[in-house]
C-alpha cells in the first residue's frame, strides 16, 4: 500500500512524514520521528503512557491514526521544557518524587498541563478523576497527585 | 564500619541523578532503542492449555518474502528433565528452557511454541500464523481444586508425590513442637479457609528487548529487566553463546516488581539475531504480557490460630496451597515462611504446598507469597482477638515477636522492629480519628477500619561498585543494579554523605555486565542494602587514598590527615598548619601525585535484617452497589533508615496501592476454554488515580547495626499486610467476612444478599 504523506506541526515545529495510512499516532512518534519520549503501555486506550494533545485537546496518541494529525498542532512530553527550563510541572515532579520508574511519567506531565491549562485551581478529586486515564503502578498516585495541585499553587501565586 | 553521623545529605529529599532524563522524555527504556539494520521479532504462542505438539512445519513462513529467520525449541540449548536441576539463582533451567519456547507439550494458552524475525513487525505477525503447529490437545486444569484431584490430567509425568504422579511438585513446612498439644492448650480456636486469584505485576512497561549478535558470536543486548547479569547468564545458558560474548546493557525498567527477575524474548531474539545476521528488536504486546508472563499464585489457604482467655496465642497450623502454574516454583517459602512471623507462637506448623496446573508460569511479585499468607493469617487473628473482646493492635503487640523471639523459619530475631511499628499505628492520628458518619449503619455507605501486619525477609547477596573521581573532582559511581524506583538517588546521597561534598557532584551509573563485576538481580528488596555497602566501602578506600595524597604533599604521616566536608585537614594543630586540601585540588593533583583515583569493591552482602510493617486501612462500602472504597490509609514501617525519605515513601505507598488492587479488584478471570479472558488494562482493573486516597506513610526508624548507614529493604513489606486490612476493614463496616479475594463489587453484594449463610456459620 502507498504511503500517505502527512504535513502537521510538532512541538511547535513544521513536521512533514510518510506513513502507513493504518499507523496510530503513537507509532509515526515512536519510529518515524523519533520521538520516543510518548510510551507504549497497552495500545488500546487504557494507559495513558502515550498522552499527546492534538490542538490542546488531550488524547492517547495510540487511539489516533497518525494521518489524523494533518494540519493540526501536535504537542509531546519532548516540547514541554523550553530550551533548558523545565515546566513547572516536570520541576515539581523531581522535588517530591512524583516518580519512581518513569515509565507513566510523560504521560502523567502531559495530562496534568491539559489540565492546568484547562483548569488552573483544581481540587483533589478533580485532579484524581483528570488523571484515572493515566495508570501508574509505582507511586499509588499520593505524590503525583500533591505535586499536581503544589504546582497548581505555585502557578497561580505568579 | 563507620556510621555515618552528621548526615547532610542522608535522609534527604534530594533530586534522583536520573530525573531530569525521565521528566523530558529522553530517558532510554528497552523499546526506545533501535539500531541500523534492525529486523522485527514475533512469537507464534500455544492458543491451547495443554497439547503435546507433535511437529512444526515452519516453511510457509520462511518462504514469505521479509522473513529473515525462523527459531523453534530445536535452537534452544535442552535441560533434560532425567538429568536433575541445573538452578541459576532460585530458577531451574529445566524449567526456563521449557518455558522460553515448548518443547514437546504446550502447558498454557500463551506458550511460545515458534519465533519469527522478518522486515517489519506486521510481516513477523503474518508470517507466525503460516507455521503449522499439529497438536494433540489434551485435558487441562487450571484451579488449584481441579489440578490436585486424583484424576487430575497430570503436567508433568515425571513429577511424583506420595509416590504417585502429581501437579504437587513441592512441599515445605516450618515447624515449632507439636500443634496439638499446643491447640490443647487454647480457649479460644478458629479456623478458616481463603482463597485468592492469580493477579499480574502490571508493570506499566511490557517486556522488550533489542539484540546484536555479531558472526564471531559477539553479542549486545539491550533489554528491560531486573538485572543484567540474570540476563546474560540465562540467555548464554539457553543459547550456548559463552557469557564473556554476552554484554547486557540495563535499559532503563518501567516498573518490575519480581516479574522481570527472568528472562522471556531475550534468547528467541538473540537466535533469531544470530541465525539472520541482523540485530532484532522484540517488543511484547499488553495481552502478551498479560498471557505469558507473571503473575503471581492464585491460592487456597487454610489457618488455624488458638489462643488462651487473657489473649496469648498458644498454637498455630497454617496449610498454603499455591499456583505455580505451567512449571513448579511458586512462592510457598513467603507464605509458609513469612505469615506467622510477627508473632510468637510456642506451638506452630506452616506447610506450603506448590501445584502446577495450565496458567503461565508465576514470576516473583513483591514480597513473593507472603501477602497470601498474610491475608488469611492476619484475618484469622482478626477474628480471634474479636473473639477475646481485645482491639486488634493490642493483641498483636501482646502476642508480638521482638528481639530473641524464634521465628518460624528458623532464626532467632536480633533487635528488630516489628513492636514499633504496631506502637505506631496505635498512636496515630488515624488509628484514633473517628470513624465518621456511617460507621455502624444498617444501610447506605457504611464505614469501617481494619488493621494488619506483614513480614518479608529482606536480603543481601552479591553486589559490585566502582567509585572514580573525575579530573575535575567530581565522582562517579557505577553500580550493577538496575534502578526500579529511585536507587540511584540513594546511592548518591551516601556517596556525598561520606565525602562531604555536594550530592549533585555525584552521578550514579548502572553499569553493564562487562564493565562493572557481577550484580545480583534488583529484587528481594535488597538493592540499597547491598550497593550502598560496596559503595561505601569503596569510598572510604578513596579517602583513604585521599588522606595519603594530601600527607604526602604536606610530608606528615598519612594518619595526621582526616577528611571533613569535602577536603583533606590536619587531625590536629599539632600535626602541621595547612590549608585544606579539597577533593578538587586533590584531583586536579592526581597526574603528578600517584595517577587516577577510584576504588571498586564486590562483596556478598550479608546481614540483611527482615522488615515489618502495621497497617491500619477505613473503608466505606456502598452496600447498594457493593462498592468497597478505600478512603483513609496508613502504612506504618520499620524501615531501618531512610536514605531518600522521598522514594522509601513511594515504595510504601506504591505497595499499598497495589494490595488494594489486589484486594479489591485484580484477578485473572479464564473463559471455559481455559483462556485468560481479561489480558487489557480495560478488563484487568488495576487502581487508577480516582480510585484511591492520599496514602499516609509513618516511616519507624531501627537501624540495621549491620549496614553501614542502618539500612533494611523496604520494597516488599508495603505490599504484605494490605489484603487483610483492607478484607478486616470491610468486616468492621458490614459485619460479614470474606474469605475469598477480590472483593469486588458482584462478590460484595452477593455475601450482602446471603445473610442467613453468614449467620448460620
Ligand atoms: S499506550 Fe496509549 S493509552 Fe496505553
Ligand atoms: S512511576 Fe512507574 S508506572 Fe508510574
Amino acid at each position: 500500500m502507498a504511503k500517505v504523506h502527512v504535513t502537521t506541526s510538532i512541538n511547535g515545529e513544521p513536521m512533514e512524514f510518510l506513513c502507513e495510512p493504518s499507523d496510530t499516532m503513537l507509532d509515526a512518534l515512536r519510529g518515524t520521528l523519533n520521538l520516543t519520549g510518548s510510551k507504549e503501555g497497552c495500545a488500546s486506550g487504557d494507559c495513558g503512557a502515550c498522552s499527546i494533545t492534538l490542538d490542546d485537546r488531550l488524547v492517547c496518541s495510540c487511539l489516533m491514526l497518525a494521518v489524523e494529525s494533518e494540519g493540526h498542532e501536535i504537542r509531546t512530553i519532548e516540547g514541554m521544557a523550553q530550551g533548558d527550563r523545565l515546566h513547572p510541572l516536570q520541576q515539581k515532579f523531581l522535588e517530591m518524587a512524583a516518580l519512581q520508574c518513569g515509565i507513566c511519567t510523560s504521560g502523567m506531565l502531559v495530562a496534568s498541563d491539559a489540565l492546568l491549562k484547562k483548569n488552573p485551581d483544581p481540587s483533589e478529586e478533580e485532579v484524581r478523576f483528570w488523571l484515572a486515564g493515566n495508570l501508574c503502578r509505582c507511586t499509588g498516585y499520593d505524590k503525583i497527585v500533591r505535586a499536581v495541585m503544589e504546582t497548581a499553587a505555585e502557578m497561580r501565586a505568579q | 564500619m563507620n556510621v555515618v553521623t552528621n548526615n547532610k545529605w542522608i535522609g534527604q529529599r534530594t533530586i534522583r541523578p536520573d530525573g531530569m532524563d525521565k521528566v523530558t522524555g529522553r530517558a532510554q527504556f528497552a523499546a526506545d532503542t533501535t539500531m541500523p539494520g534492525m529486523i522485527w521479532g514475533k512469537v507464534l504462542r500455544s492458543p491451547h492449555p495443554h497439547a503435546r505438539i507433535r511437529s512444526i512445519n515452519t516453511a510457509k513462513a520462511e518462504a514469505l518474502p521479509g522473513v529473515k529467520a525462523v527459531v523453534t525449541s530445536k535452537d534452544i540449548v535442552d535441560f533434560p528433565i532425567e538429568k536433575g536441576a541445573v538452578m541459576l539463582g532460585i530458577q531451574d533451567m529445566r524449567w526456563m528452557c521449557r518455558n522460553v519456547m515448548a518443547r514437546d507439550k504446550a502447558l498454557f494458552p500463551g506458550h511460545p511454541v515458534a519465533a519469527v524475525a522478518a522486515t517489519t513487525e506486521a510481516i513477523a505477525a503474518e508470517a507466525c500464523k503460516l507455521i503449522e503447529v499439529d497438536y494433540e490437545v489434551l485435558p487441562w486444569s487450571i484451579e488449584i481444586d481441579d489440578a490436585i484431584k486424583p484424576d487430575a490430567p497430570i503436567l508433568h509425568e515425571f513429577n511424583k508425590f506420595d509416590g504417585k504422579p502429581s501437579n504437587i511438585a513441592g512441599r515445605l513446612e516450618h515447624k515449632k513442637g507439636d500443634i496439638a498439644e499446643g491447640f490443647k492448650r487454647a480457649d479460644v480456636v478458629i479456623e478458616r479457609t481463603f482463597t485468592t486469584r492469580p493477579v499480574h505485576q502490571g508493570y506499566i512497561e511490557p517486556h522488550a528487548c533489542l539484540i546484536s549478535v555479531a558472526p564471531d558470536g559477539k553479542t549486545t543486548i539491550w533489554s528491560s529487566s531486573q538485572g543484567q547479569f540474570m540476563v546474560r547468564a540465562m540467555t548464554s545458558m539457553l543459547t550456548g553463546i559463552p557469557q564473556s560474548d554476552i554484554r547486557a546493557i540495563p535499559a532503563e525498567i518501567g516498573g518490575g516488581f519480581g516479574g522481570k527477575t527472568i528472562v522471556y524474548l531475550e534468547p528467541l531474539a538473540t537466535l533469531l539475531a544470530k541465525k539472520s545476521g541482523r540485530p532484532v528488536k522484540m517488543v511484547m504486546t499488553r495481552e502478551e504480557v498479560m498471557r505469558a508472563t507473571g503473575p503471581t499464585s492464585g491460592s487456597k489457604s487454610t489457618v488455624k490460630i488458638g489462643a488462651t482467655k487473657d489473649g496469648k496465642i498458644v498454637a498455630a497450623h497454617g496449610t498454603f496451597y499455591l499456583q505455580a502454574g505451567a512449571f513448579p516454583g511458586s512462592p510457598i517459602r513467603g507464605a509458609a515462611g513469612c505469615s506467622f512471623t510477627p508473632y510468637d507462637i510456642p506451638y506452630l506448623l506452616s506447610e506450603g504446598f506448590d501445584v502446577c496446573s495450565n496458567r503461565s508460569k508465576v514470576a516473583a511479585y513483591r514480597a513473593p507469597g507472603a501477602p497470601i499468607g498474610a491475608y488469611a493469617v492476619e484475618c484469622v487473628l482478626d477474628e480471634v482477638a474479636e473473639a477475646l473482646k481485645m482491639d486488634p493492635l493490642d493483641f498483636r503487640l501482646k502476642n508480638a515477636a521482638r528481639e530473641g523471639t524464634k521465628a518460624a523459619h528458623g532464626p532467632t530475631f536480633p533487635r528488630i522492629g516489628y513492636v514499633e511499628t504496631v506502637e505506631a499505628a496505635k498512636n496515630s492520628p488515624h488509628y484514633a480519628a473517628p470513624l465518621g458518619d456511617g460507621h455502624g449503619k444498617p444501610q447506605g455507605k457504611l464505614r469501617g477500619r481494619g488493621v494488619a501486619s506483614g513480614f518479608w525477609f529482606n536480603a543481601g547477596g552479591e553486589s559490585s561498585a566502582q567509585v572514580n573521581i573525575t579530573e575535575d573532582g567530581n565522582v562517579v559511581v557505577t553500580t550493577g543494579h538496575p534502578d526500579i524506583g529511585g536507587s540511584r538517588a540513594g546511592i548518591a546521597n551516601i556517596c556525598a554523605e561520606l565525602l562531604g561534598i555536594d550530592y549533585r557532584r555525584v552521578s550514579v551509573i548502572i553499569g553493564d555486565t562487562q564493565t562493572v563485576g557481577f550484580s545480583n538481580l534488583t529484587g528481594g528488596s535488597r538493592v540499597l542494602f547491598a550497593s550502598s555497602m560496596v559503595v561505601t566501602q569503596s569510598t572510604e578506600k578513596i579517602i583513604q587514598t585521599l588522606r595519603e595524597r594530601a600527607a604526602k604533599i604536606w610530608e606528615i604521616d598519612p594518619e595526621a590527615v582526616k577528611w571533613e566536608q569535602g577536603a583533606a585537614h590536619p587531625v590536629s594543630p599539632n600535626a602541621g598548619q595547612f590549608e585544606p586540601l579539597t577533593l578538587q585540588q586533590l584531583a586536579e593533583k592526581a597526574p603528578a601525585m600517584g595517577g587516577p583515583i577510584g576504588a571498586g569493591v564486590q562483596l556478598n552482602t550479608q546481614g540483611a535484617d527482615g522488615g515489618f510493617g502495621t497497617h491500619v486501612c477505613d473503608v466505606e462500602v456502598d452496600v447498594d452497589l457493593g462498592i468497597a472504597r478505600v478512603i483513609r490509609y496508613t502504612a506504618v514501617q520499620d524501615v531501618g533508615r531512610a536514605i531518600h525519605p522521598g522514594y522509601v515513601e513511594g515504595q510504601l505507598q506504591g505497595g499499598v496501592a497495589q494490595g488494594i488492587g489486589w484486594a479489591l479488584n485484580e484477578e485473572y478471570i479464564y473463559t471455559k476454554e481455559g483462556k485468560v479472558d481479561n489480558p487489557g488494562f480495560l478488563d484487568y482493573r488495576m487502581p487508577v488515580c480516582s480510585d484511591l486516597p492520599m496514602l499516609d506513610c509513618i516511616m519507624v526508624e531501627i537501624p540495621n547495626p549491620k549496614h553501614p548507614q542502618g539500612v533494611k529493604g523496604v520494597g516488599e513489606v508495603p505490599l504484605v499486610p494490605v489484603m487483610a486490612a483492607v478484607a478486616n476493614a470491610i468486616y468492621n463496616a458490614l459485619g460479614k467476612r470474606f474469605y475469598a479475594l477480590p472483593m469486588s463489587p458482584p462478590k460484595v453484594l452477593e455475601v450482602l444478599e446471603a445473610p442467613t449463610r453468614e449467620a448460620a456459620e
